[in-house]
């Protein structure tokens, strides 16, 4: 059961107004904190407090709060989305305690500059899939559904790494600031599948040499990505990746 | 969930029931317009209608498609697939959304599944089954052609989704599992464990992607359109604003495309994301697109109750839920705050099972919805109380792991319960979950024909923000269906009979109606930026949703909705004098994106608020006061109300103008229907 005392905390805010100009942390007090709200609705609190003294509300991307759109994402302490094997937005305060002090950073990557204070842009993410993230297939000439079974286990591999929300936090986590948990999910999920076959080799080939060009770092297999991504995602699909792109290479591709 | 939904209405006898008192309750607050007679569906046998058409609506030669450019506002269902489809088929196609990718649109949080009339189970399933569910679940107030076709192309779906790569739930020899939802008794629903929306949307994220690396689509993320422009009557491009530099830009089209998804949030407190919004809509509204059945809204039994006034979003969980849960409160008001566990069985009232004692915690979504609120009307809520009030109910699971086990439970609905705690911090193996009803989609949107255009020539509206498909109530799984069979299957073939007409006349930058859209945007952001109120965008915001859910959300009444009107026009008045917006236009302003969305749920609000005076009967989702039968249940006025209200924009200040479209049913018999 959830503790009913409110809580004072000291935050620690990355501010930047915008793309170009430096940034810098500042120092925020918040009191009257309940451990029931989420970590965003704890920063939306304090939006409302600094618009009442005439400060800029701090800047921070969320959208469907659920832990699904993949929109949020926040350095808690110096760990993606915070302590807890979950979304920022899905934390909550009762993570926390008394008197702590919070350190509160946009993700940190190359590719994925600051846009203000800790909103980034990951249209990279976006750029990778153009690469071959996808079946091609022309809307109405789909064979009928049944014609092609799918091994259940197969089926259920392919969803369990389908389930990547594209957060990033993965980078974030990365000291190479490297996408290879992200892409390789994509390669898992579109590879396990019969659908997938005819790309496979030109789909893992194309999506890499985009993630090299956005400036994503080389994996060195840390381990870092998987432990902070809160779908779970294995590092065995690196390993996957790695595979895949050593047969399209092998291929000629 | 097998068991047969009992019918959640009945229908007034027009014969002896019809009273003569009858007034209309919305007398004044409208003008009566002409009614809309024609809604361009084809007459002949329902299951050859969407054939006839498609025959019938003129092809584009290819070599002109490039010449032909389309503004597509939304990448959910709806407006990815449509983008992805006609970038296929060789079009210029621009795609808007407000989030950072168009894989974020809030079509990723539907759980439960979609429909499809496979008929995989040999259950029974058929087109016509599909249709006649759909009608019936949405009370008679949907038009009949455009949900036979949205039947009908269902399967059409299920092909294209799974030659995508999407994956969908499977039995152990390799083919597609289904299952029963929302009380059908045909298994007909497709599924990706609890995240079937997920994985849609990602198939139709690829599929636009795709289109993108073709140089078919380009996508404009981080854009809000703030404003259609229409010249010569004809909608000919949007006003957007860059969300990152503040840029206002003029995209101009051959046709535009509205896949915004729905206003829930006019609630404040919903299902929806922080970021949906009708303003997309409801300033096509303005610019003449007649907006249809404003107060048709579903309400959820089983969400995550408020926890206080910080609260920013509710929770949905799954109904299947209810299968095995009991719902209860305790008998005295003075229980309830005391530890649930403590209290004894002869305390406690389970009031589904007392007052339904036939169908007991699964009866139908409004009823459970509804009674939860009468017990915590009674002061008899559990859990936190906000503003005085608690506002929850217990969801226990102790008889049932009596009966399965904890690991009986734990295989059914370990995910849910997890999402749960997580929330909660209070684990629902050990303490009865407590759960509230909220607001979780809406049946209305803007106005649109059989071919999906609205009153505006050249303005197309899909998915959740059209009107045409759910009636008063909207099935379970049916709108991941609605918005994927607009996207892929009938907007295409309905958009290119209008564009066979084109490339239309250019429009240059400096025509007048051009100059007007991008100053009166312009204009809205500097009052903004300019007003140096006292009060927050968010309290703005609040306020609005409380005074909905309190009068416009699961039960209306004449006098209430009438106190809405009040407030919410004193509030309009106070938001655009006294809201305090800080920063500037020219970078990320979080704040002001949310003052130009709060103006238009305000506008949207009294819209809603006047629909629902006007329809004084109970239907589908809804329940007026003054329409029920002696045993208080739900009161449908067929002789009166078997029609779509479109409302037309009259100008601000004035009073909206209501166009009646009638709904005939020829497929189908308008069934007298009783519960009980
Ligand atoms: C929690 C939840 C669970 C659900 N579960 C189910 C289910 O199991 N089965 C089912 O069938 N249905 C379900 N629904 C309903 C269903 O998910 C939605 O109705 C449907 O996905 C809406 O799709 P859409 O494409 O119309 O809109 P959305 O997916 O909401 O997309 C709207 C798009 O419009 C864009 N947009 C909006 N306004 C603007 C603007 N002004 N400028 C630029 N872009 C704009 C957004 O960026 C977004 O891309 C659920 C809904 C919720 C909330
Ligand atoms: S792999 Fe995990 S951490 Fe990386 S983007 Fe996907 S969900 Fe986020
Ligand atoms: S806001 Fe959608 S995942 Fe956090």
């Amino acid at each position: 059961m959830s503790s009913n005392s409110n809580m004072s905390l000291t935050l620690k805010i990355w501010r930047q107004p915008d793309a170009v100009s430096a940034g810098a942390m500042h120092t925020y007090q918040v009191t009257d904190v309940s451990p029931d709200m989420s970590f965003l609705e704890m920063l939306d609190v304090l939006n409302e407090d600094l618009n009442a003294k005439g400060e800029d509300p701090i800047a921070f991307d969320s959208d469907c709060r659920e832990g699904i759109c993949g929109m949020c994402g926040l350095m808690i302490n110096g760990d993606a989305h915070g302590p807890e094997v979950t979304t920022t937005c899905q934390l909550h305060m009762r993570s926390f305690t008394d008197g702590e002090t919070i350190t509160i950073e946009p993700w940190r990557a190359t590719a994925f500059p600051v846009i203000k204070d800790l909103v980034v842009d990951r249209s990279s993410f976006d750029r990778i899939i153009q690469q071959g993230g996808y079946i091609s297939v022309n809307t109405g000439s789909a064979p009928e559904a049944h014609s092609v079974p799918v091994p259940r286990d197969d089926a259920m591999r392919a969803f369990s790494v389908a389930t990547c929300i594209g957060c990033g936090a993965c980078v974030a986590a990365c000291p190479n600031g490297s996408a290879s948990l992200f892409m390789g999910a994509k390669i898992t999920h579109l590879g396990e599948l019969p659908q997938g076959q005819p790309e496979r080799d030109s789909r893992v080939v194309n999506m890499v040499a985009q993630h090299d060009h956005e400036g994503f770092g080389g994996c060195t297999n840390i381990g870092e990505c998987t432990a902070a991504c809160p779908k779970e995602i294995p590092l065995d699909v690196i390993s996957q990746l790695n595979k895949d792109l050593r047969t399209a290479l092998k291929h000629g591709f | 969930m097998n068991y047969e939904m009992p019918d959640t209405t009945t229908t007034a006898d027009p014969s002896q029931d019809t009273p003569a008192e009858m007034t209309d309750d919305a007398a004044g607050y409208y003008s009566p317009g002409e009614p809309i007679v024609d809604a361009k569906a084809p007459t002949g046998p329902i299951a050859d209608r969407w054939q006839d058409r498609k025959f019938e609506a003129r092809l584009v030669n290819p070599s002109n498609r490039r010449k032909l450019n389309i503004i597509i506002v939304g990448t959910g269902l709806a407006g990815a697939s449509a983008a992805a489809t006609l970038g296929e088929a060789g079009y210029n196609v621009k795609s808007f959304c407000y989030q950072d990718s168009p894989r974020r649109a809030h079509s990723i949080a539907a759980q439960g599944g979609i429909n499809a009339a496979k008929n995989y189970k040999e259950d029974g399933d058929s087109v016509h089954r599909l249709f006649y569910d759909t009608v019936k679940g949405g009370d008679y107030r949907s038009r009949e052609s455009n949900v036979y076709r949205l039947a009908e192309v269902s399967t059409n779906i299920i092909d294209q989704c799974v030659a995508q790569g999407v994956p969908f739930a499977r039995e152990y020899g390799g083919l597609l599992d289904n299952r029963s939802f929302g009380g059908v008794q045909v298994s007909r629903t497709f599924y990706a464990r609890g995240q079937t929306g997920q994985q849609l949307l990602i198939g139709a994220y690829q599929a636009l992607e795709r289109q993108v690396a073709a140089g078919t689509v380009e996508t404009f993320t981080r854009h809000e359109m703030l404003e259609l422009i229409v010249v010569d009557d004809k909608a000919r491009g949007i006003i957007a604003r860059d969300m990152v530099t503040g840029a206002i830009e003029t995209h101009l089209a051959d046709v535009v495309v509205l896949a915004s998804g729905g206003y829930g949030n006019v609630f404040y407190l919903s299902t929806n994301a922080m970021g949906c919004n009708v303003t997309a809509a409801w300033r096509a509204h303005r610019k003449g697109a007649y907006f249809a059945n404003p107060c048709y809204t579903q309400i959820h039994p089983t969400c995550i109750p408020v926890s206080g006034s910080h609260q920013s979003k509710l929770t949905l969980m799954s109904e299947s839920l209810r299968n095995d849960g009991r719902i209860w409160v305790p008998k005295n008001a003075a229980d309830c705050e005391k530890d649930p566990r403590d209290i004894p069985e002869e305390d406690r009232d389970y009031y589904l099972e007392r007052i339904y004692p036939s169908f007991g915690n699964l009866v139908p979504r409004d009823i459970a919805s509804r009674a939860a609120k009468y017990v915590c009307d009674e002061g008899r809520g559990v859990g936190p109380k906000v503003d005085g009030v608690a506002r929850g109910v217990y969801l226990d699971f102790a008889a049932a792991i009596e009966r399965l086990g904890k690991d009986g439970i734990e295989e059914k609905y370990d995910n849910l319960l997890d999402m749960y705690e997580r929330i909660t911090g209070e684990n629902p193996y050990e303490v009865p979950m407590r759960i509230y009803p909220a607001v979780h989609y809406v049946m209305g949107g803007v106005w649109v024909d059989y071919d999906l255009m609205s009153t505006i020539p050249g303005l197309f509206v899909t998915g959740e923000a059209n009107f045409s498909d759910h009636g008063a109530n909207r099935l379970g799984a049916s709108a991941l269906m609605q918005g994927l069979a607009d996207g892929y299957f009938v907007l295409p073939h309905t958009i290119r009979d209008y564009l066979a007409d084109g490339p239309f006349e250019k429009v240059d930058e400096s025509h007048p109606a051009v100059v007007e859209a991008r100053t009166s945007v312009e204009e809205r952001i500097n009052h903004f930026l300019n007003v140096n109120g006292t009060r927050s965008v968010d309290s703005y915001h609040r306020e609005l949703g409380n005074i909905m859910w309190e009068y416009c959300g699961m039960e209306r009444t004449e006098d209430g909705l009438k106190k809405a009107i009040d407030l919410i026009r004193t509030l309009k008045d106070d938001f655009w004098r006294n809201v305090k917006v800080l920063g500037t236009n020219e970078s990320l302003n979080q704040s002001l994106e949310k003052a130009g969305r709060v103006a238009d749920f305000i506008e949207l609000g009294e819209l809603m608020c006047i629909d629902a005076l006007n329809r004084r009967e109970s239907c589908g989702g809804h329940f007026r006061g003054e329409s029920q039968t002696e045993d208080g249940e739900a009161l449908r006025h067929d002789d009166l109300f078997a029609y779509v209200a479109a409302w037309e924009f009259a100008g601000d200040g004035e009073p909206p103008v209501l166009h009646k479209e009638e709904l005939t049913y020829t497929a189908i018999e308008m069934k007298q229907r009783s519960y009980k």
